[in-house]
Protein backbone atom coordinates (compact mmCIF):
# COMPACT_ATOMS: atom_id res chain seq x y z
CA UNK A 1 0.00 0.00 0.00
CA UNK A 2 1.51 3.08 -1.18
CA UNK A 3 1.42 6.11 1.34
CA UNK A 4 -0.45 8.18 -0.56
CA UNK A 5 -3.55 5.59 -0.59
CA UNK A 6 -2.64 5.09 3.37
CA UNK A 7 -3.30 8.84 4.31
CA UNK A 8 -6.43 8.84 1.96
CA UNK A 9 -8.08 5.73 3.74
CA UNK A 10 -7.40 7.55 6.89
CA UNK A 11 -9.33 10.71 6.23
CA UNK A 12 -12.19 8.96 4.13
CA UNK A 13 -13.06 6.34 6.46
CA UNK A 14 -11.45 5.22 10.08
CA UNK A 15 -9.12 2.18 9.45
CA UNK A 16 -10.01 -1.51 10.10
CA UNK A 17 -7.79 -2.69 13.04
CA UNK A 18 -9.46 -5.51 13.96
CA UNK A 19 -12.25 -7.59 11.83
CA UNK A 20 -14.22 -9.98 12.91
CA UNK A 21 -16.53 -11.88 9.77
CA UNK A 22 -19.35 -14.70 10.83
CA UNK A 23 -17.34 -15.94 13.54
CA UNK A 24 -18.62 -18.54 15.71
CA UNK A 25 -16.67 -20.26 18.36
CA UNK A 26 -18.56 -23.99 19.96
CA UNK A 27 -16.87 -26.17 22.69
CA UNK A 28 -16.75 -30.12 22.41
CA UNK A 29 -17.66 -30.96 25.81
CA UNK A 30 -14.95 -33.46 27.59
CA UNK A 31 -16.31 -37.08 28.10
CA UNK A 32 -19.54 -36.04 26.40
CA UNK A 33 -18.75 -36.84 22.44
CA UNK A 34 -21.03 -35.62 20.08
CA UNK A 35 -22.28 -32.56 22.34
CA UNK A 36 -21.05 -28.88 21.87
CA UNK A 37 -21.92 -26.05 23.36
CA UNK A 38 -22.19 -22.85 21.29
CA UNK A 39 -20.79 -20.21 23.27
CA UNK A 40 -20.44 -17.61 20.38
CA UNK A 41 -21.78 -16.22 16.91
CA UNK A 42 -22.03 -15.11 14.55
CA UNK A 43 -20.08 -11.85 15.45
CA UNK A 44 -19.60 -9.32 13.05
CA UNK A 45 -17.62 -6.54 13.87
CA UNK A 46 -15.13 -4.43 13.03
CA UNK A 47 -12.79 -2.60 15.32
CA UNK A 48 -11.51 0.84 14.15
CA UNK A 49 -8.03 1.89 14.64
CA UNK A 50 -7.51 3.74 18.18
CA UNK A 51 -10.84 3.52 19.30
CA UNK A 52 -12.32 2.38 22.31
CA UNK A 53 -14.83 -0.23 22.29
CA UNK A 54 -16.24 -1.62 25.03
CA UNK A 55 -18.42 -5.20 24.97
CA UNK A 56 -21.05 -5.60 27.85
CA UNK A 57 -23.55 -8.91 28.33
CA UNK A 58 -24.97 -11.28 30.66
CA UNK A 59 -22.96 -13.43 32.44
CA UNK A 60 -21.83 -16.44 30.13
CA UNK A 61 -22.92 -15.05 26.72
CA UNK A 62 -19.20 -15.34 25.78
CA UNK A 63 -17.34 -11.96 26.21
CA UNK A 64 -14.07 -14.10 27.47
CA UNK A 65 -13.92 -16.17 24.88
CA UNK A 66 -14.97 -13.20 22.22
CA UNK A 67 -11.37 -11.86 23.66
CA UNK A 68 -9.46 -15.00 23.56
CA UNK A 69 -10.20 -15.29 19.50
CA UNK A 70 -8.87 -11.63 18.97
CA UNK A 71 -6.13 -12.37 21.06
CA UNK A 72 -4.98 -16.17 18.88
CA UNK A 73 -5.43 -17.74 21.90
CA UNK A 74 -8.03 -19.76 20.15
CA UNK A 75 -9.32 -20.29 17.02
CA UNK A 76 -12.88 -19.99 15.29
CA UNK A 77 -15.14 -22.63 14.60
CA UNK A 78 -16.42 -20.85 12.19
CA UNK A 79 -15.67 -17.41 10.32
CA UNK A 80 -12.30 -15.17 10.18
CA UNK A 81 -10.88 -12.97 12.77
CA UNK A 82 -8.10 -10.42 11.40
CA UNK A 83 -5.76 -8.13 12.81
CA UNK A 84 -4.14 -5.24 11.22
CA UNK A 85 -5.46 -6.97 8.09
CA UNK A 86 -3.98 -10.30 8.57
CA UNK A 87 -6.13 -13.44 9.77
CA UNK A 88 -5.14 -15.06 13.08
CA UNK A 89 -5.53 -18.57 13.13
CA UNK A 90 -4.57 -19.94 16.57
CA UNK A 91 -0.94 -17.45 15.85
CA UNK A 92 -0.67 -15.32 18.11
CA UNK A 93 -0.17 -11.54 16.52
CA UNK A 94 2.62 -8.92 17.91
CA UNK A 95 1.74 -5.79 19.34
CA UNK A 96 -1.86 -7.06 21.06
CA UNK A 97 -1.72 -7.17 25.06
CA UNK A 98 -3.95 -8.63 27.32
CA UNK A 99 -5.61 -8.39 30.68
CA UNK A 100 -7.49 -11.89 31.81
CA UNK A 101 -10.58 -11.57 33.92
CA UNK A 102 -8.74 -14.05 36.23
CA UNK A 103 -5.47 -13.03 38.39
CA UNK A 104 -2.68 -13.37 36.12
CA UNK A 105 0.42 -12.36 38.43
CA UNK A 106 3.32 -14.34 38.74
CA UNK A 107 3.61 -15.43 42.39
CA UNK A 108 7.78 -16.21 42.53
CA UNK A 109 8.19 -12.93 41.21
CA UNK A 110 7.67 -9.38 42.71
CA UNK A 111 5.55 -6.43 41.77
CA UNK A 112 8.45 -4.58 39.82
CA UNK A 113 9.99 -7.89 38.43
CA UNK A 114 6.08 -8.99 37.38
CA UNK A 115 5.80 -5.94 35.56
CA UNK A 116 9.10 -5.88 34.20
CA UNK A 117 8.62 -9.34 32.81
CA UNK A 118 7.48 -8.67 29.48
CA UNK A 119 9.46 -5.74 28.47
CA UNK A 120 12.79 -7.88 29.57
CA UNK A 121 12.27 -9.96 25.98
CA UNK A 122 11.93 -6.49 24.13
CA UNK A 123 14.97 -4.65 22.70
CA UNK A 124 14.96 -1.76 25.16
CA UNK A 125 17.64 -0.57 27.47
CA UNK A 126 17.82 -0.95 31.30
CA UNK A 127 17.31 3.02 31.87
CA UNK A 128 13.93 3.35 29.47
CA UNK A 129 13.02 0.28 31.11
CA UNK A 130 13.01 1.41 34.53
CA UNK A 131 11.43 5.05 33.57
CA UNK A 132 8.29 3.08 31.91
CA UNK A 133 8.16 0.49 35.06
CA UNK A 134 8.14 3.91 37.15
CA UNK A 135 5.35 5.23 35.51
CA UNK A 136 3.03 1.98 35.49
CA UNK A 137 3.53 1.67 39.00
CA UNK A 138 2.71 5.57 39.69
CA UNK A 139 -0.01 5.37 37.42
CA UNK A 140 -1.34 2.23 38.94
CA UNK A 141 -0.88 3.54 42.81
CA UNK A 142 1.76 0.65 43.52
CA UNK A 143 5.50 2.74 43.74
CA UNK A 144 5.00 1.80 47.60
CA UNK A 145 4.68 -2.20 46.47
CA UNK A 146 7.22 -2.37 44.04
CA UNK A 147 9.63 -4.79 46.13
CA UNK A 148 6.27 -6.70 47.56
CA UNK A 149 5.25 -10.12 46.26
CA UNK A 150 1.73 -10.95 44.66
CA UNK A 151 0.72 -12.95 48.04
CA UNK A 152 1.08 -9.82 49.86
CA UNK A 153 -1.27 -7.65 47.96
CA UNK A 154 -5.53 -7.63 47.72
CA UNK A 155 -6.63 -8.92 44.58
CA UNK A 156 -7.51 -5.76 43.46
CA UNK A 157 -4.01 -4.90 43.72
CA UNK A 158 -2.59 -7.78 42.11
CA UNK A 159 -5.25 -7.44 39.28
CA UNK A 160 -3.51 -3.39 38.91
CA UNK A 161 -0.42 -5.14 38.73
CA UNK A 162 -1.20 -7.02 35.87
CA UNK A 163 -2.58 -4.04 33.97
CA UNK A 164 0.54 -2.49 34.32
CA UNK A 165 2.61 -5.40 33.27
CA UNK A 166 0.30 -5.28 29.95
CA UNK A 167 0.50 -1.78 29.42
CA UNK A 168 4.15 -1.29 29.83
CA UNK A 169 5.01 -2.89 26.63
CA UNK A 170 2.53 -0.37 24.94
CA UNK A 171 0.53 -2.85 22.55
CA UNK A 172 -1.08 -1.55 19.45
CA UNK A 173 -4.33 -3.42 20.58
CA UNK A 174 -5.21 -3.74 24.05
CA UNK A 175 -7.67 -6.12 25.20
CA UNK A 176 -9.32 -5.79 28.95
CA UNK A 177 -11.11 -8.81 30.36
CA UNK A 178 -13.40 -7.22 33.50
CA UNK A 179 -10.02 -5.30 34.68
CA UNK A 180 -11.48 -3.53 37.39
CA UNK A 181 -13.55 -6.25 38.42
CA UNK A 182 -12.08 -6.58 41.82
CA UNK A 183 -11.95 -3.17 42.17
CA UNK A 184 -14.08 -0.62 44.38
CA UNK A 185 -16.01 1.71 42.60
CA UNK A 186 -13.78 4.82 43.52
CA UNK A 187 -10.95 3.27 42.44
CA UNK A 188 -12.85 1.52 39.09
CA UNK A 189 -13.36 5.26 38.30
CA UNK A 190 -9.65 6.32 38.73
CA UNK A 191 -8.47 3.80 36.85
CA UNK A 192 -10.66 4.19 34.17
CA UNK A 193 -9.31 7.61 33.86
CA UNK A 194 -5.93 6.20 33.52
CA UNK A 195 -6.38 3.85 30.89
CA UNK A 196 -8.19 6.95 28.73
CA UNK A 197 -5.10 8.79 29.55
CA UNK A 198 -2.86 6.00 28.10
CA UNK A 199 -5.32 5.18 25.41
CA UNK A 200 -5.19 9.11 24.26
CA UNK A 201 -1.33 9.11 24.88
CA UNK A 202 -0.58 5.76 23.18
CA UNK A 203 -3.67 5.58 20.42
CA UNK A 204 -3.91 2.25 20.92
CA UNK A 205 -6.80 0.34 19.89
CA UNK A 206 -8.84 -0.75 23.24
CA UNK A 207 -11.45 -3.81 23.41
CA UNK A 208 -12.96 -3.40 26.90
CA UNK A 209 -14.88 -6.17 28.34
CA UNK A 210 -17.13 -5.09 31.41
CA UNK A 211 -19.96 -6.14 33.59
CA UNK A 212 -20.38 -2.58 34.55
CA UNK A 213 -23.07 -0.19 31.79
CA UNK A 214 -22.03 2.54 34.10
CA UNK A 215 -18.00 2.08 32.99
CA UNK A 216 -18.74 1.39 29.40
CA UNK A 217 -21.08 4.60 29.19
CA UNK A 218 -17.84 6.30 30.51
CA UNK A 219 -15.07 4.95 28.74
CA UNK A 220 -16.34 3.87 25.25
CA UNK A 221 -16.33 5.63 22.00
CA UNK A 222 -18.96 2.90 20.97
CA UNK A 223 -20.61 -0.32 23.12
CA UNK A 224 -21.52 -3.60 21.67
CA UNK A 225 -24.65 -5.21 23.22
CA UNK A 226 -24.35 -8.95 23.27
CA UNK A 227 -27.16 -11.13 23.17
CA UNK A 228 -27.44 -14.70 25.86
CA UNK A 229 -25.20 -17.23 24.74
CA UNK A 230 -24.23 -17.93 22.12
CA UNK A 231 -23.66 -14.53 22.09
CA UNK A 232 -23.99 -12.44 19.09
CA UNK A 233 -24.07 -8.59 18.69
CA UNK A 234 -27.73 -7.46 19.27
CA UNK A 235 -26.95 -3.29 19.00
CA UNK A 236 -23.86 -1.04 18.92
CA UNK A 237 -24.19 1.83 20.75
CA UNK A 238 -22.29 5.75 19.91
CA UNK A 239 -21.57 7.33 22.72
CA UNK A 240 -20.33 10.60 20.85
CA UNK A 241 -17.90 11.49 23.54
CA UNK A 242 -14.87 13.84 23.08
CA UNK A 243 -11.49 12.13 23.15
CA UNK A 244 -10.25 14.13 25.80
CA UNK A 245 -13.20 13.14 28.17
CA UNK A 246 -12.51 11.73 31.99
CA UNK A 247 -14.81 10.11 34.29
CA UNK A 248 -16.82 13.54 35.42
CA UNK A 249 -19.11 13.30 32.07
CA UNK A 250 -20.83 10.82 34.64
CA UNK A 251 -22.78 13.95 35.45
CA UNK A 252 -23.67 14.27 32.01
CA UNK A 253 -27.69 14.04 31.02
CA UNK A 254 -26.50 12.27 27.96
CA UNK A 255 -24.13 9.64 30.40
CA UNK A 256 -27.75 8.41 31.92
CA UNK A 257 -29.43 8.49 28.47
CA UNK A 258 -26.64 5.52 27.23
CA UNK A 259 -26.76 3.52 30.80
CA UNK A 260 -30.77 3.66 30.11
CA UNK A 261 -30.67 2.35 26.89
CA UNK A 262 -28.02 -0.26 27.37
CA UNK A 263 -30.38 -1.57 30.17
CA UNK A 264 -33.51 -1.57 28.21
CA UNK A 265 -30.98 -3.91 25.66
CA UNK A 266 -29.82 -6.26 27.90
CA UNK A 267 -32.79 -6.69 30.70
CA UNK A 268 -34.26 -9.43 28.49
CA UNK A 269 -31.04 -10.97 28.14
CA UNK A 270 -29.86 -11.24 31.39
CA UNK A 271 -33.28 -13.05 32.43
CA UNK A 272 -32.41 -15.18 29.47
CA UNK A 273 -28.95 -16.10 30.90
CA UNK A 274 -30.19 -16.57 34.41
CA UNK A 275 -32.53 -19.27 32.88
CA UNK A 276 -35.69 -17.63 33.07
CA UNK A 277 -38.47 -16.75 30.66
CA UNK A 278 -38.78 -12.97 30.05
CA UNK A 279 -37.58 -10.55 27.58
CA UNK A 280 -40.76 -8.01 28.36
CA UNK A 281 -39.13 -4.75 28.32
CA UNK B 1 14.84 -9.86 53.23
CA UNK B 2 11.46 -9.30 54.40
CA UNK B 3 9.76 -6.59 53.29
CA UNK B 4 8.45 -3.46 55.20
CA UNK B 5 5.16 -2.66 53.74
CA UNK B 6 3.34 0.38 53.69
CA UNK B 7 1.00 -0.84 55.98
CA UNK B 8 2.95 -2.58 58.34
CA UNK B 9 2.27 -6.01 57.57
CA UNK B 10 5.16 -8.51 56.97
CA UNK B 11 4.35 -11.71 55.78
CA UNK B 12 6.89 -14.21 55.74
CA UNK B 13 7.39 -17.97 57.17
CA UNK B 14 8.55 -18.45 60.73
CA UNK B 15 12.38 -19.63 59.69
CA UNK B 16 13.38 -19.44 63.44
CA UNK B 17 10.70 -21.17 64.48
CA UNK B 18 11.54 -24.45 62.12
CA UNK B 19 14.98 -24.69 63.76
CA UNK B 20 14.30 -24.87 67.26
CA UNK B 21 11.45 -27.55 66.49
CA UNK B 22 14.14 -29.58 64.76
CA UNK B 23 16.05 -28.93 67.23
CA UNK B 24 13.59 -30.39 70.24
CA UNK B 25 13.25 -33.80 67.84
CA UNK B 26 16.58 -34.21 67.82
CA UNK B 27 17.19 -34.12 71.37
CA UNK B 28 13.41 -36.09 71.97
CA UNK B 29 15.14 -38.95 69.57
CA UNK B 30 18.41 -38.51 71.06
CA UNK B 31 16.57 -39.63 74.64
CA UNK B 32 14.20 -41.97 73.25
CA UNK B 33 17.73 -43.80 72.01
CA UNK B 34 19.52 -43.45 75.16
CA UNK B 35 16.19 -45.46 76.53
CA UNK B 36 16.57 -47.58 74.47
CA UNK B 37 19.87 -48.38 75.11
CA UNK B 38 19.35 -48.59 78.61
CA UNK B 39 16.48 -51.36 77.88
CA UNK B 40 18.08 -53.40 75.75
CA UNK B 41 21.75 -53.35 76.54
CA UNK B 42 24.74 -52.02 75.15
CA UNK B 43 26.11 -54.82 73.72
CA UNK B 44 22.56 -55.17 70.96
CA UNK B 45 21.88 -51.36 70.61
CA UNK B 46 25.19 -48.90 71.63
CA UNK B 47 24.28 -45.52 73.38
CA UNK B 48 24.26 -42.39 71.35
CA UNK B 49 27.27 -41.14 73.60
CA UNK B 50 29.18 -44.64 72.17
CA UNK B 51 28.19 -44.52 68.67
CA UNK B 52 29.15 -41.00 68.04
CA UNK B 53 32.61 -41.75 69.83
CA UNK B 54 32.63 -44.57 66.87
CA UNK B 55 31.83 -42.55 64.76
CA UNK B 56 34.67 -40.30 64.84
CA UNK B 57 37.20 -43.28 65.41
CA UNK B 58 35.30 -44.64 61.89
CA UNK B 59 35.95 -41.40 59.98
CA UNK B 60 39.58 -41.30 61.14
CA UNK B 61 40.82 -44.48 60.15
CA UNK B 62 41.84 -45.02 57.24
CA UNK B 63 40.00 -48.10 55.39
CA UNK B 64 36.55 -46.17 55.88
CA UNK B 65 37.62 -42.99 53.06
CA UNK B 66 37.68 -45.47 49.69
CA UNK B 67 34.30 -46.51 50.77
CA UNK B 68 32.63 -43.58 51.56
CA UNK B 69 34.12 -42.26 48.17
CA UNK B 70 32.60 -45.05 45.93
CA UNK B 71 29.60 -44.32 47.39
CA UNK B 72 29.71 -40.68 47.01
CA UNK B 73 30.51 -41.11 43.55
CA UNK B 74 27.94 -43.77 42.76
CA UNK B 75 25.15 -41.60 44.60
CA UNK B 76 26.07 -39.05 42.72
CA UNK B 77 26.49 -39.77 39.84
CA UNK B 78 22.34 -41.75 40.45
CA UNK B 79 21.33 -38.60 41.84
CA UNK B 80 22.14 -36.15 38.67
CA UNK B 81 20.86 -38.60 36.57
CA UNK B 82 17.55 -38.93 38.77
CA UNK B 83 17.05 -35.15 38.72
CA UNK B 84 17.98 -34.81 34.77
CA UNK B 85 15.48 -37.55 33.52
CA UNK B 86 12.89 -36.95 36.21
CA UNK B 87 12.78 -33.51 35.32
CA UNK B 88 12.75 -33.92 31.67
CA UNK B 89 10.05 -36.41 31.94
CA UNK B 90 7.80 -34.79 34.28
CA UNK B 91 8.01 -31.39 32.08
CA UNK B 92 6.96 -33.81 28.72
CA UNK B 93 4.78 -35.59 30.30
CA UNK B 94 3.29 -32.67 31.68
CA UNK B 95 2.84 -30.32 28.69
CA UNK B 96 1.43 -32.96 26.48
CA UNK B 97 -1.82 -34.05 28.14
CA UNK B 98 -2.41 -37.03 26.25
CA UNK B 99 1.05 -38.88 26.98
CA UNK B 100 0.42 -37.97 30.34
CA UNK B 101 -2.63 -39.15 31.10
CA UNK B 102 -1.48 -42.27 28.87
CA UNK B 103 2.25 -42.98 31.31
CA UNK B 104 0.97 -41.84 34.13
CA UNK B 105 -0.40 -45.16 35.25
CA UNK B 106 1.86 -46.51 33.89
CA UNK B 107 5.15 -44.74 36.46
CA UNK B 108 3.19 -44.97 39.63
CA UNK B 109 2.80 -48.83 38.88
CA UNK B 110 6.40 -49.07 38.04
CA UNK B 111 6.82 -46.89 41.44
CA UNK B 112 4.86 -49.38 43.72
CA UNK B 113 6.92 -52.43 42.58
CA UNK B 114 9.47 -53.05 44.86
CA UNK B 115 12.69 -52.23 43.24
CA UNK B 116 14.16 -55.29 44.38
CA UNK B 117 12.21 -57.59 41.99
CA UNK B 118 13.94 -55.75 39.18
CA UNK B 119 17.55 -55.85 40.72
CA UNK B 120 18.67 -59.03 38.42
CA UNK B 121 17.81 -57.71 35.69
CA UNK B 122 19.72 -54.88 35.98
CA UNK B 123 22.82 -57.25 37.49
CA UNK B 124 22.25 -58.79 34.46
CA UNK B 125 21.82 -54.85 31.91
CA UNK B 126 25.05 -53.75 33.63
CA UNK B 127 27.03 -56.06 35.56
CA UNK B 128 29.00 -55.98 38.65
CA UNK B 129 29.78 -52.71 39.79
CA UNK B 130 29.91 -49.23 39.84
CA UNK B 131 27.26 -49.15 36.58
CA UNK B 132 24.62 -51.60 38.27
CA UNK B 133 24.46 -49.28 41.93
CA UNK B 134 23.92 -46.09 40.18
CA UNK B 135 21.32 -47.81 37.71
CA UNK B 136 19.92 -49.00 41.26
CA UNK B 137 20.09 -45.73 42.72
CA UNK B 138 18.20 -44.11 39.50
CA UNK B 139 15.39 -46.14 39.42
CA UNK B 140 14.96 -45.32 43.09
CA UNK B 141 14.68 -41.59 42.75
CA UNK B 142 13.58 -40.90 39.17
CA UNK B 143 10.21 -41.73 39.26
CA UNK B 144 9.05 -39.04 42.43
CA UNK B 145 10.74 -36.66 40.78
CA UNK B 146 8.72 -36.90 37.11
CA UNK B 147 5.77 -37.62 39.29
CA UNK B 148 5.79 -34.70 41.13
CA UNK B 149 7.16 -32.54 38.04
CA UNK B 150 4.45 -34.24 36.43
CA UNK B 151 1.89 -32.71 38.68
CA UNK B 152 3.11 -29.52 39.04
CA UNK B 153 3.40 -28.98 35.01
CA UNK B 154 0.06 -29.79 34.68
CA UNK B 155 -1.69 -27.80 37.77
CA UNK B 156 0.17 -24.44 36.40
CA UNK B 157 -2.58 -22.35 36.04
CA UNK B 158 -3.61 -21.89 32.47
CA UNK B 159 -4.29 -17.86 32.82
CA UNK B 160 -0.50 -18.15 33.73
CA UNK B 161 0.60 -19.51 30.39
CA UNK B 162 -1.83 -17.76 28.18
CA UNK B 163 -0.02 -14.71 29.47
CA UNK B 164 3.12 -16.31 28.00
CA UNK B 165 1.40 -16.66 25.21
CA UNK B 166 0.27 -13.28 24.08
CA UNK B 167 3.79 -12.57 25.46
CA UNK B 168 5.11 -14.51 22.55
CA UNK B 169 7.25 -16.50 24.30
CA UNK B 170 8.54 -19.62 22.68
CA UNK B 171 8.94 -23.35 24.10
CA UNK B 172 11.95 -22.73 26.13
CA UNK B 173 11.16 -19.00 27.23
CA UNK B 174 7.96 -20.65 28.47
CA UNK B 175 9.89 -23.57 30.54
CA UNK B 176 12.47 -21.58 31.99
CA UNK B 177 10.17 -18.06 32.77
CA UNK B 178 6.71 -19.72 33.64
CA UNK B 179 6.39 -23.65 33.92
CA UNK B 180 9.50 -23.94 36.13
CA UNK B 181 9.08 -21.16 38.84
CA UNK B 182 5.59 -22.04 38.56
CA UNK B 183 6.22 -25.47 39.83
CA UNK B 184 8.83 -25.38 41.81
CA UNK B 185 8.05 -25.40 44.82
CA UNK B 186 6.13 -28.75 44.54
CA UNK B 187 9.14 -30.24 42.15
CA UNK B 188 11.21 -29.17 45.15
CA UNK B 189 9.27 -32.07 47.26
CA UNK B 190 10.07 -34.73 44.76
CA UNK B 191 13.29 -33.67 44.61
CA UNK B 192 13.59 -34.08 48.33
CA UNK B 193 11.74 -37.40 48.30
CA UNK B 194 13.67 -38.60 45.37
CA UNK B 195 17.37 -37.49 47.14
CA UNK B 196 16.95 -39.99 49.85
CA UNK B 197 15.26 -42.74 47.86
CA UNK B 198 18.28 -42.16 45.38
CA UNK B 199 20.61 -42.71 48.48
CA UNK B 200 18.85 -45.73 49.74
CA UNK B 201 18.67 -47.61 45.64
CA UNK B 202 22.47 -46.60 46.06
CA UNK B 203 23.27 -48.52 49.28
CA UNK B 204 20.96 -50.92 48.45
CA UNK B 205 22.85 -51.87 45.26
CA UNK B 206 25.68 -51.78 46.87
CA UNK B 207 24.32 -54.48 49.73
CA UNK B 208 23.68 -56.94 47.24
CA UNK B 209 26.22 -56.70 44.49
CA UNK B 210 29.23 -54.99 45.40
CA UNK B 211 32.83 -55.42 46.91
CA UNK B 212 32.98 -51.84 47.83
CA UNK B 213 31.03 -48.57 49.50
CA UNK B 214 29.20 -48.07 52.87
CA UNK B 215 26.44 -50.47 51.65
CA UNK B 216 28.89 -53.09 51.10
CA UNK B 217 30.66 -52.24 54.80
CA UNK B 218 27.07 -52.22 56.14
CA UNK B 219 26.51 -55.57 54.76
CA UNK B 220 29.48 -56.44 55.87
CA UNK B 221 28.73 -55.47 59.71
CA UNK B 222 25.66 -57.22 59.62
CA UNK B 223 27.38 -60.43 58.78
CA UNK B 224 30.03 -60.09 61.31
CA UNK B 225 27.65 -58.62 63.66
CA UNK B 226 29.24 -55.66 64.41
CA UNK B 227 26.80 -53.54 65.88
CA UNK B 228 29.03 -50.53 66.52
CA UNK B 229 29.42 -50.26 62.82
CA UNK B 230 26.38 -50.73 61.93
CA UNK B 231 25.33 -48.05 63.87
CA UNK B 232 27.80 -45.33 62.65
CA UNK B 233 27.00 -45.99 59.60
CA UNK B 234 23.23 -45.82 60.43
CA UNK B 235 23.97 -42.69 62.15
CA UNK B 236 25.90 -41.32 59.27
CA UNK B 237 23.69 -41.95 57.00
CA UNK B 238 20.86 -40.51 58.98
CA UNK B 239 22.60 -37.27 59.59
CA UNK B 240 23.40 -36.95 56.20
CA UNK B 241 19.91 -37.30 54.70
CA UNK B 242 18.36 -35.42 57.42
CA UNK B 243 21.00 -32.31 56.21
CA UNK B 244 20.78 -32.64 52.95
CA UNK B 245 17.26 -32.70 53.10
CA UNK B 246 16.80 -29.72 55.60
CA UNK B 247 19.04 -27.58 53.32
CA UNK B 248 16.78 -28.55 50.36
CA UNK B 249 13.60 -27.54 52.52
CA UNK B 250 15.76 -24.34 53.54
CA UNK B 251 16.48 -23.58 49.96
CA UNK B 252 12.80 -23.82 48.70
CA UNK B 253 11.65 -21.37 51.47
CA UNK B 254 14.63 -19.15 50.82
CA UNK B 255 13.92 -18.54 46.97
CA UNK B 256 9.74 -19.25 47.60
CA UNK B 257 8.37 -17.71 50.73
CA UNK B 258 6.27 -15.17 49.04
CA UNK B 259 4.39 -18.31 46.82
N1 LIG C 1 -12.86 -24.16 27.36
C1 LIG C 1 -14.21 -24.28 27.35
N2 LIG C 1 -14.78 -25.50 27.19
C2 LIG C 1 -16.12 -25.61 27.18
N3 LIG C 1 -16.97 -24.60 27.32
C3 LIG C 1 -16.47 -23.37 27.49
C4 LIG C 1 -15.07 -23.14 27.52
N4 LIG C 1 -14.85 -21.83 27.70
C5 LIG C 1 -16.07 -21.26 27.79
N5 LIG C 1 -17.05 -22.18 27.65
C6 LIG C 1 -18.49 -21.91 27.66
O1 LIG C 1 -18.74 -20.84 26.78
C7 LIG C 1 -19.69 -19.96 27.33
C8 LIG C 1 -19.15 -18.55 27.34
O2 LIG C 1 -18.06 -18.46 28.27
P1 LIG C 1 -17.27 -17.10 28.50
O3 LIG C 1 -16.23 -17.38 29.50
O4 LIG C 1 -16.87 -16.55 27.20
O5 LIG C 1 -18.42 -16.18 29.14
P2 LIG C 1 -18.33 -14.67 29.62
O6 LIG C 1 -19.28 -13.90 28.79
O7 LIG C 1 -16.93 -14.22 29.66
O8 LIG C 1 -18.92 -14.78 31.08
P3 LIG C 1 -18.56 -13.90 32.37
O9 LIG C 1 -19.20 -12.57 32.15
O10 LIG C 1 -19.23 -14.63 33.48
O11 LIG C 1 -17.08 -13.86 32.48
C9 LIG C 1 -20.04 -20.48 28.71
O12 LIG C 1 -21.30 -21.09 28.63
C10 LIG C 1 -18.99 -21.49 29.02
O13 LIG C 1 -19.55 -22.58 29.70
MG1 LIG D 1 -15.60 -13.79 31.09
Amino acid sequence: MTAAKKVQIATVAPKVHVSLGAVDKEFAQPGRPGEIVHALGPVDLDLRQGEFFAVVGPSGCGKSTLLELVAGLSTATRGEVAFEGRPIHGRIPDGIGVVFQEDASFPWLSVHDNIAFGLRRMKIDRAERERRIGVALDMMGLSAFARSFPAQLSGGMRQRVCIARTLVTEPRLILLDEPFGALDQQTRLLMGDEVLNLWRKTGATVLLITHSLDEAALLADRIGVMSARPGRLIDIVETGWPRDRDSRIAQEEAFGAITARLWRLLRGESLKAMGKVGGET
Amino acid sequence: MSVPMKDGSIKRRPLKRGWTDTLLLVVLLLAVWQGLAWVIGAAELPSPFTTIAFTGRLLTSPSFWPHLLETAKAFGVALLLSVVIGLATGFLLGMNRFAGDLLEPVLVAVYSVPKITLYPILLLLFGLGIAAKVAFGTIHGVIPIALFTLAAVRNTRPVLLKTGRVMGLSTREMISGILLPAAMPEIFTGLRLGFSLTLIGTLLGEMFASQRGLGFMLMNAIGLHNVDVIMALTFLLVLFAGCASGFLLYLNRRFYQHV
